[in-house]
């Protein structure tokens, strides 16, 4: 047995199934290893999509995901996956070729410092220097990345340690690390706080993020809030925890979210941030909506509670552990009145609005090209099936989809603490590899999409039915929506043009195409597209002007 | 808020960059450290690492809430004036003639300073206490031409034997 089989070995035996990277010379002693383990390989086409691809797989697993790349450049543009994740705590290993430890440091060919280059945005680096090393290093960077606040972790392999001869090999029956001992349950006293408190509240709310699934903690979070009937109010991360048509369900708040949701924010006597960071995006003056207010945050990760808004009752722990307990006091007595009554008069008025907004704009076919976006991401979804998993990338698709997008028990996944543009292709495809089961369907604009629209080609090749929709305005949406309410229409560097014609490329790639150029056709062809289990990429031409 | 300082104590495992783990979280989180002296503990495994900080409360509170969360790191605590013992070690080189070599001499006495290296033209003095102290040495000194000055960073351990972590 050498390095690379123990390494294979390791990946066997945390029950790794799919890995998804792209081999070099570094790398080449484990990719040769691993072609007759039985795990599944995915070449993708640039190794940024490994890191996304895997991070899909993470999410709809709860797994860890596994990208692997070479040396240098292969390591280098693995960076963006392992950044993205990290802003999301999405658990993954990543394993990176090196070059001979003895050359280390010498800037010999396809040599970089990878390790001390995603210091700052992993969990934990390793280079092993030992092959002796191999277990116990790839044990627990597994548990690293998949316990307490989850994240990314990286393991660099110099090559003379893959070909490196073992003597035995013996896999830790646990994990001993002195110093690494994430809080899972919350403290009986801080929760016996919160419950007091919550007993007082008049206008109670839950604000979840993207750490209560992270937690798999959606079913004890709903069946709290049912219980007491407590409304609901999530961040973009935590899009998904209730179904959109909940009836405790307000919606996602922050300077992109509902204004109907803010409002309960706003006015309610009491927050419990669940699995969110309080960050700038949702909640862009921490110290104005929580004044006046009691503030709970419940985290894994104490070093969020208090960095953005001091809470009145911190509570470090995973949101599943803590709700579990919440749900054994069955003998509270919470009575808010009127208060989800005054929400729900909020998110009508809201509603309204919205309905007649999207009427007006498909009225006026003259002002409006072609489709509505917000018409379309809603009749999509709602065409969608109820466990379908809605993959949107990043910018105007994103908003337009968060606002509009039905989520019934399905997943809603996109890139929200690094707003990755590129992120949906690879990420549906490494949902749709995880769960062929489910239907997936990525939502792109052209900017985004053509940032990794080279995983086409990963999609076909492997038969990866995921779904892709590009939104075509040919603009960059989001930037010449910022750069017309800022720098008065002066729109720079933002003009994609009308390339690449989409059906075309599909062509190249023998892939189904629809383009939909008329809002009168959205259900008929939202119901051709979503139709057969094979990849199909449908072009929704939009109008540059929809500000989102 | 007022700006404080703080002083910080950890333990952390010997791997392969921590150090390099350390001070690049407070450079990219943009926290100001004063000082950092690392040495390895009685047990090889493990390092001890002083750091002194400034900032306000909430981020003296992150600085130590992000530290604890590195992987590496075993074991933090605040080095409290009252309960702990800093000391550092500075080595200042004066410019100085035989006509001046007696006065700058009994400054180094007063501070209970040694003198290690004479030549013609300049005297070294190595110098071990509190920041106070070799800032107040500094300031005495500070009418002659200080040449080089070298300041290790604080180390400290808390006072008694409360608070000691077993390394096992």
């Amino acid at each position: 047995m050498n390095g690379a089989d123990a390494i294979v070995k390791c990946l066997q035996e945390e029950k790794v199934e799919v890995v998804f990277g792209y081999p070099g010379v570094a790398i080449a002693p484990v990719f040769d290893s691993i072609l007759s383990s039985g795990i599944r390989t995915i070449l993708v086409r640039q190794e940024q999509n490994a890191g996304h691809a895997a991070s899909g797989y993470a999410r709809i697993t709860g797994k860890v995901g596994v990208a692997i790349a070479t040396s240098g450049p292969g390591a280098e543009n693995l960076i963006t996956g392992i950044a993205t994740a990290f802003a999301d705590s999405i658990p993954l290993v990543c394993i990176t070729g090196q070059v001979d430890s003895r050359l280390m440091g010498s800037d010999v060919f396809q040599e970089a410092d990878i390790s001390g280059a995603v210091e700052s945005f992993v969990k934990y680096s390793y280079i092993i220097r030992n092959p002796e090393d191999i277990p116990r290093i790839f044990r627990e960077a597994f548990y690293l990345a998949s316990t307490g606040r989850k994240g990314p972790v990286l393991i660099d392999i110099p090559q003379d340690i893959q070909h490196a001869k073992m003597e035995s090999f013996v896999w830790p029956k646990q994990v001993k690390m002195r110093t690494y001992k994430p809080t899972m349950q919350g403290h009986a006293m801080q929760i016996a706080k919160v419950l007091t408190q919550l007993q007082k509240a008049k206008r109670p709310i839950l604000c979840v993020g993207g750490g209560v699934l992270l937690a798999d903690a959606k079913k004890e979070v709903r069946d709290f809030a049912e219980r007491y009937g407590i409304p609901v109010v999530c961040t973009m991360m935590g899009l998904g925890v209730l179904p959109t048509g909940h009836p405790l369900f307000f919606g996602m708040v922050g300077n992109n979210g509902q204004l109907y949701g803010n409002r309960a924010m706003n006015e309610a006597d009491m927050i419990i941030m669940a699995g969110c960071r309080v960050a700038d995006r949702s909640i862009s003056q921490p110290d104005l909506i929580t004044s006046g207010k009691v503030l709970v945050h419940i985290d894994v990760d104490p070093a969020e509670i208090g960095k953005n808004a001091g809470p009145t009752i911190p509570l470090v722990g995973d949101v599943k552990c803590v709700f579990h307990d919440f749900l054994t006091h069955d003998d509270l007595s919470i009575d808010c009145g009127d208060w989800v009554e005054t929400l729900n008069g909020y998110r009508r008025q809201g509603e309204k609005r919205r309905e007649a907004t999207m009427k007006l704009a498909l009225a006026e076919k003259t002002r409006m090209k072609w489709v509505d976006p917000r018409a379309f991401v809603r009749g999509l979804s709602l065409a969608m099936e109820d466990n379908a998993v809605y993959v949107a990338d990043v910018g105007q698709n994103q908003l337009w989809s968060c606002a509009n997008a039905v989520i019934r028990d399905g997943s809603f996944l996109t890139s929200g603490g690094m707003g990755t543009m590129g992120y949906a292709v690879p990420a549906a495809m490494g949902v749709k590899i995880a769960r062929p089961d489910l239907q997936v369907v990525a939502v792109c604009g052209d900017g985004g999409f053509q940032m990794t629209m080279m995983e086409l080609a990963t999609m076909k090749y492997y038969g990866v039915a995921a779904k892709i929709v590009v939104l075509k305005n040919g603009w960059l949406g989001l930037v010449r929506q910022y750069q017309h309410f800022s720098y008065h229409d002066r729109f720079s560097v933002t003009d994609l043009g009308e390339y690449p014609h989409l059906d075309m490329l599909t062509k190249a790639y023998d892939m189904d195409f629809i383009r939909l150029t008329d809002n009168d056709d959205i259900d008929k062809a939202v119901q051709q597209f979503l139709a057969d289990e094979k990849p199909v990429l449908m072009e929704v031409d939009v109008d540059p002007n929809v500000l989102a | 808020m007022e700006t404080k300082k703080k002083v910080f104590q950890l333990l952390v495992d010997n791997t392969s960059g921590v150090l390099s783990r350390i001070a690049g979280l407070f450079s990219r989180r943009g926290y100001n450290i004063e000082s950092i002296t690392a040495g390895v503990t009685a047990d090889p495994r493990f390092t001890r690492i002083t750091i002194v900080a400034s900032g306000d409360d909430d981020i003296l509170e992150q600085i130590e809430k992000q530290v604890r969360k590195l992987a590496d790191v075993r074991h933090v605590r605040e080095l409290k004036p009252g309960e702990s013992v800093y000391r550092e070690l500075a080595m200042i080189k004066v410019r100085c003639d035989a006509s001046q070599r007696q006065d700058i001499i009994s400054v180094a006495n007063i501070f209970r300073g040694k003198i290690i290296d004479v030549s013609p033209e300049s005297l070294m003095i190595e110098i071990t206490g509190g920041q106070d102290k070799i800032d107040a040495i500094l300031k005495l000194l500070s009418g002659y031409e200080i040449l080089e000055l070298a300041r290790t960073g604080i180390a400290g351990l808390g006072r008694g034997t409360d608070h000691i972590v077993t390394l096992s």
